[in-house]
């Protein structure tokens, strides 16, 4: 992707940046400046959630070009907690662990690299939800 | 040095990528000897980077600091590992914090001590009054020549603090910060190469314990303060024996240093690593203890603070992820898994 065209996207794909229809209450990811539903033009920038659960995924051992470096990797289809469906790459999670249902959230991490010498380009992935619990005593020595 | 008008931290964090190598599985592929400077060092996956770590470290630090992003008036990210050589990291994590460009961001340089120069400068610009809120970031993907001492240590990770000034909401305000600068050769990287050079005879005594040695004294005598004075002490961690072997040198016990001390589980993070250990020290530390934290960079210096802990520890602490959820999330990976996620083969 050409520099331009990465600057372009940068807020829905750092950020999970979409809009919001006004008038029917769509959501869309990639963000549209007409709703595809119901046409109106009132839409309004909105994030979408970070916390979702695995619906369906596959394994990429064949990538397009520019994702050779990532395979074998796992594409999924995710419901987000506002009940918008997204496409994403699962990350931190290896294939014999995948499954439908696991609680995902968002990451930030590389997409693709334009050669040596070109962007990086940036944007969100899922990884299994990272669990904490402030009861229990952290422990670094475990 | 001290702030003219008081500056404490709003909010702050830790990330460690989720893969680590044992150090005795470098050993093993290098035939190298059983005793090893660590346990284990965490590894960054193929898609991470120095910058992708600053993110995730600073979306937890404001969601701990409880503040609107776009408040935050300048980004300072320290690392030997940026992702560009040409090319600041801050922009990047300033945009996909949704922080408005209104920003002052720069990237900060000088070997594992670089994320606490951010510090100090983030601590004068919120105690000028010309940002609100500032946030210094230490980030690295630290890489060792293969075979060589430093492969066994070079690990990942990033940690971001936010300053604002001291209020209710500061979790711990800075008494004062002192460091300790000379022209040391005991580690530096030339343009273009891979890996770092160092000189074996240079990094101990005349290298990482003069320096913080010499930093940490100076803070104490410039806020007439003791050692004992310090709940907890923070000290770079290039090692398991280094950090060990300063504190003892300045009379603090070892279990002051114990709870920020993760360089046995998760390696030297380079510029990461001090402000990790604050992180984790500040996750089980109390309202009204002191904790001194010295950071070290070859080339070389130190930077030492001294932070006093604040009541609002206790409702801001459970907002984001403890240092410990990282270091506990793991998977294990073996060499030639970690030549590919770091990059070391050639296509
Ligand atoms: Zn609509």
């Amino acid at each position: 992707m050409s520099a331009p065209a990465v600057r372009r996207e940068i807020p829905y794909r750092y950020r999970l940046m979409g809009t919001k229809c006004l008038n029917c209450g769509a959501l869309f990811h990639p963000p549209q400046r007409i709703c595809p539903k119901c046409g109106s033009k009132d839409l309004v920038e909105e994030e979408l959630a970070w916390r979702g659960r695995l619906v369906a995924y596959t394994v990429i051992r064949r990538p397009p070009k520019g994702y050779e470096d990532y395979k074998p990797y796992i594409v999924g289809l995710i419901e987000l907690k506002d009940g918008k469906l997204i496409l994403a790459q699962i990350v931190d999670c290896d294939i014999e662990e995948v499954r439908p249902g696991l609680k995902l959230e968002a990451t930030f991490r590389r997409i693709r690299e334009d050669g040596k010498s070109g962007i990086i380009e940036y944007g969100y992935k899922f990884r299994p939800v990272i669990e904490w619990n402030w009861q229990k005593k952290p422990n670094p020595e475990k | 040095m001290k702030p003219l008008s008081a500056v404490g931290i709003v909010g702050y964090a830790g990330y460690i990528p989720i893969y680590r190598i044992k150090a005795a599985e470098i050993g093993r592929v290098w035939g190298t000897g059983c005793k090893y400077p660590i346990i284990e060092k965490a590894v960054a996956a193929i898609d991470e980077d120095a910058t992708t770590m600053a993110v995730e470290a600073a979306r937890y630090a404001v969601a701990r600091a409880q503040i609107n992003p776009e408040e935050i008036g300048a980004i300072y990210v320290g690392s030997e590992s940026k992702p560009y050589a040409v090319k600041p990291s801050g922009t990047i994590v300033a945009e996909a914090l949704g922080i408005s460009s209104q920003l002052l961001a720069a990237d900060y340089e000088f070997a594992c001590k670089a994320g606490t120069e951010a510090f100090q400068t983030c601590i004068a610009l919120v105690a000028s009054g010309m940002v609100k809120y500032g946030m210094a970031i230490g980030a690295d993907t630290a890489q060792g020549r293969p075979s060589d001492e430093l492969e066994f240590t070079a690990a990942s990770g990033a940690a971001a603090f936010i300053f604002g000034k001291k209020s209710e909401e500061t979790i711990a305000y800075v008494e004062g910060t002192h460091s300790y600068s000379t022209d040391t050769p005991d580690f530096w990287r030339r343009p273009e190469e891979p890996y770092p050079s160092h000189y074996w005879r240079f990094t101990g005594k005349p290298a990482y314990f003069k320096h913080v040695l010499s930093a940490a004294k100076g803070l104490m005598e410039e806020l007439n303060l003791t050692p004992d004075d310090f709940d907890y002490a923070v000290f770079h961690q290039p090692n398991t024996k280094f950090p060990l072997a300063a504190a003892k040198m300045l009379g603090i016990e070892e279990e002051k240093i114990k709870p920020g001390l993760l360089v046995p589980i998760i390696g030297n993070t380079y510029s990461a690593s001090s402000p990790l250990g604050l992180a984790a020290t500040l996750d089980v530390a109390k309202p009204g203890d002191r904790i001194l934290m010295v950071s070290y960079g070859s080339g070389a210096g130190s930077d030492a603070f001294s932070f006093v802990v604040q009541e609002a520890i206790e409702w801001k602490r459970p907002l984001a992820p403890p240092i410990a959820a990282f270091v506990n999330r793991k998977k294990l990976v073996d060499y030639a898994c970690y030549t590919r996620y770091r990059r070391k083969l050639r296509k």
